[in-house]
């Protein structure tokens, strides 16, 4: 589902490439000085304290925010252009909650992510294919002509990672894609993860819970204002990182650790 | 304003206003042939024409906007909106009784609206979100303005703003329907072009954002338009009524509809619905056509959310709630920024 389609002439260089960045909603930096690439293929977890700053960087590497000082780089475009943006596929935080009611689709939902492609041109039959492909791909394809608010928190997951694929994404880009949805759903949530990994989609996530990032992520980024560490899960796991990024306030626990 | 609000707007428009003035004749003829022939007496009467015309127009383009700005919490803005617009209208007649011209007062209500409606994107964007307090000081704004001018200016004025806050179907002049003609023509032009994109800053504004949207533009061309058919409908409904044709249609199609068009296509039937049934009523029972159509579209509304709940009741029946919809609410901890 990803790698035929055309892309420009930065195929080979890092999907993201973020350079000394700093950013602060006020004179503090929420986020400072941090480098962070990401190559295509790459399964990347960040994961941090409550108001380490995690979001916020997304949200930097994304372009909804000026950085204040340092670059990023999306796509091999700054950030803030907005360019080829039809290649990310972005899942909000709290997609689960429904303070909405707004009448909408699961396939409507997922045609969005057609939208990039059309521009102010029609939707065509050809875009609708590829939604409901995405759909299957995700698992969903029976819930298609449910109203989105009756869905639940994990089937709310899929429908907007088959959004991301209906716009034939090649990064992934999921803001505790997990938060609202139950332990069961979030297995199942994070083996269609492995898939898409698997069939050569980037995936940056960033995640509180920690346990679940070790286990799942082929990298792990963790964040308190700065980067403490960035490498595997195995040698995160035997480093001090976590409880220099998180403070003295943690518990171990088997299977995973828990803030 | 009779006839002086045409003979100010032909030489702006010209041939293309000679056209849709000919259009609005034809249907004019059309009702009245279907009057006729049917023996309906309220069609014998060309205002009734040009109100049923201007009314079904309304009642496409009002739930049209509607439906994007009440599935973003925004209903407030076609109320702000429509008092700001009243302030046009003053600022139209007094123009007209200090400088002795002839403009429509709602080609000033127009300009006005809009100028306002670009202010309040102004302000959301610069203070990061849209609050009743911004909305409720611009709303209270316009109001003031336009009673203070109006006062200063009631010697000289022959004309009520009774017609302006309560609406009037006597006074949609041909001149009028032609102008909302134009509105309509716009307002539908820009959704149809743009609908992708209102949908998916509807829907889910910061995706649509990463998705490279421009979202601040499609901001201020939303509520744009709103200025534009909140003044439309000002003619009918009146400033006070005005902001209900853009919310109660909305309200009523989302107990029932599924989908985003199918909601669109239903709120559209059901504005249309009061409408109609709305001008004819207040023909018969000699009461204001705003008053009436905004009663009627709650009677309706309230209907829809009794159709919504046995909906919903017989879904459940159908299929119970899977396992993994129930007990998840809860779980999970907010944002960390």
């Amino acid at each position: 589902m990803n790698g035929e389609s055309a892309t420009g002439d930065n195929d080979d260089g890092p999907l993201i490439d973020a350079r000394g960045l700093t950013f602060g909603y006020t004179a503090a930096p929420v986020v400072d000085d941090v480098d962070l690439r990401v190559d295509r293929g790459e399964y990347v977890g960040i994961i941090g304290p409550n108001g380490s700053g995690k979001s916020t960087l997304l949200r930097l590497l994304l372009g909804l925010h000026e950085p204040d000082s340092g670059s990023v780089e999306l796509l091999g475009h700054p950030a803030r252009e907005f360019a080829e943006r039809e290649r990310v596929g972005y899942v909000a935080q709290d997609v689960t909650k429904d303070e909405k009611r707004m009448p909408i689709t699961v396939a409507e939902v997922v045609l969005m992510g057609r939208f990039p492609h059309a521009g102010f041109g029609r939707v065509t039959q050809a875009d609708r294919d590829r939604a409901r492909e995405a759909l299957r791909t995700v698992g969903i394809e029976h819930l298609a002509d449910r109203r989105i608010t009756a869905l639940s928190g994990g089937q709310r997951q899929r429908t907007y990672i088959a959004r991301a694929l209906a716009g034939e994404a090649e990064l992934l880009v999921l803001d505790e894609p997990t938060v609202g949805v139950d332990a069961e759903s979030v297995d199942a949530f994070f083996d269609l993860l492995d898939d898409l990994v698997a069939d050569g989609l980037t995936v940056l996530l960033v995640e509180h819970d920690i346990g679940a990032v070790i286990e799942r992520t082929a990298r792990v980024v963790c964040l308190n204002r700065e980067v403490y560490f960035d490498g595997p899960p195995v040698a995160f796991a035997e480093s001090d990182a976590l409880d220099r990024a998180y403070g003295t306030n943690i518990r171990r626990e088997a299977g995973g650790i828990v803030t | 304003m009779n006839g002086s609000a045409g003979s100010a707007a032909v030489p702006l428009l010209g041939a293309p206003y000679d056209l849709l003035d000919w259009l609005v004749g034809r249907w004019s003829d059309g009702l009245g042939w279907v009057g006729e022939t049917l023996g309906i007496g309220m069609l014998d009467y060309v205002f009734m024409h040009h109100a049923f015309l201007v009314g079904a127009l309304i009642a496409v383009m009002a739930p049209l906007i509607g439906t994007f700005l009440v599935h973003r919490q925004l209903a407030l803005i076609g109320d702000a909106l429509a008092h700001t617009a009243f302030a046009g209208v003053a600022v139209g007649l007094f123009v007209n009784s200090l400088l002795g011209t002839g403009i429509s007062p709602y080609v000033t209500a127009i300009v006005v609206a809009v100028l306002a409606a670009l202010a309040i994107e102004l302000i959301s964007e610069t203070t990061d979100a849209y609050n009743d307090v911004s909305m409720a000081i611009v709303l209270s704004t316009g109001f003031a303005l336009g009673a203070v001018l109006i006062s200063i200016n009631t010697g000289g004025l022959a004309v009520g703003i009774n017609q302006y806050l309560f609406g009037n179907l006597a006074t949609v002049s041909r001149e009028n329907a032609v102008l909302l003609v134009v509105l309509f023509a716009i307002v539908s032009l820009v959704v149809t072009v743009t609908y992708k994109q209102l949908l998916y800053v509807t829907f889910d504004e910061t995706a649509a954002r990463v998705a490279g949207i421009n979202v601040p533009w499609y901001n201020r061309l939303m509520t744009t338009l709103t200025a534009l058919v909140v003044v439309g409908a000002m003619q009918i409904m009146g400033v006070i009524l005005v902001a209900a044709m853009l919310v109660v249609p909305v309200a009523a199609a989302a107990q029932v509809a599924r989908g985003f068009r199918e909601a669109l296509l239903a709120s559209v039937l059901l504005a249309e619905l009061a409408v109609l049934v709305g001008i004819t009523l207040s023909y018969h029972y000699e009461a204001t056509a705003g008053g009436t159509i905004v009663l009627v579209a709650v009677a309706v509304y309230i209907l829809m959310v009794l159709a919504g709940k046995v909906q919903s009741a017989r879904a459940v029946d159908e299929d119970a709630p899977s396992d993994a919809a129930v007990g998840e609410r809860a779980v999970g901890e907010p944002s960390d920024d």
